[in-house]
């Protein structure tokens, strides 16, 4: 019993730890490239904005500061 | 039996998994009071400098895609204008993966120092820069002498004249 909850156990960290990747600072063109940006369409956003500050009372708080590039 | 073999095995990857995070932790960053890498046998595209041996040299990593590097250009070409003729050679290193992003990157920030791509991940992969750009200060013996994460303006365009004005004054 004990082995097959050892056994669970490291699979699932096998299964978890599988799904990270390390991201080096000089790797990350890809991440940067505009294709990744979340609000690279200012309508689609303006619109989003709208829907969640009539529905939700709140606006803002997207995205975070820093940005992804590793630059500084 | 089977659970004998199995209890081996996660063992083995228990120490398989503790060994890898042991060598992943223990980083051979490039560092100041190091020795600067040997270029010799790494993939860079671009004409190299003849000789940097009794140089000064600032070794620079930058990227098309970052910001701050394309701020730092003016500067460092500015730098390599003025302080050429006294030994100071700018390297320029760059980790673009496509070398058509560079090529547009150059013609609209044209510079007068050196700039090589590194094509294979080398070089960076050695030196291991925590962010971009990061540029080393080498002295004339080939020693690491200042570090530079990021560049910020004014400021770091005054520590590099400081710099690499006390590092001039040793003449080979």
């Amino acid at each position: 019993m004990k082995s097959k909850l050892l056994l669970a156990a490291g699979l699932t960290a096998l299964l978890l730890t599988s799904g990270c990747a390390n991201v080096k600072p000089w790797e990350r063109g890809t991440l940067t490239d505009y294709t990744m940006q979340s609000g690279r369409d200012p309508i689609a956003t303006a619109q989003f904005e709208h829907i969640w500050y009539s529905r939700e009372e709140a606006s803002g708080g997207r995205g975070v500061g820093g940005g992804g590039c590793g630059c500084n | 039996m089977i659970t004998s073999l199995l209890k081996s095995l996660l063992k083995k990857i228990a120490v398989a998994a503790l060994a890898s995070g042991t060598l992943f932790t223990a980083s051979a960053a490039l560092k100041v009071g190091d020795s600067a890498p040997d270029f010799s046998g790494m993939k860079l595209e671009g004409a190299l400098p003849d000789s940097l041996k009794g140089k000064v040299v600032i070794l620079d990593f930058w990227a098309s895609w970052c910001g701050p590097c394309a701020e730092s250009f003016p500067v460092m070409d500015e730098l390599q204008k003025k302080y050429q003729d006294q030994g100071l050679v700018i390297l320029a290193v760059s980790v673009d993966e496509k070398p058509a992003k560079m090529e547009t990157f150059l013609k609209k920030n044209l510079v007068s120092f050196t700039v090589v791509r590194d094509a294979g991940h080398q070089l960076v992969a050695a030196a291991e820069p925590q962010t971009m750009p990061t540029s080393y200060i080498i002295d004339r013996e080939g020693k690491v002498r200042f570090l530079h994460n990021g560049f910020h303006g004014a400021a770091t365009r005054k520590e590099y004249v400081d710099q690499i004005e006390s590092l001039l004054k040793n003449t080979p």
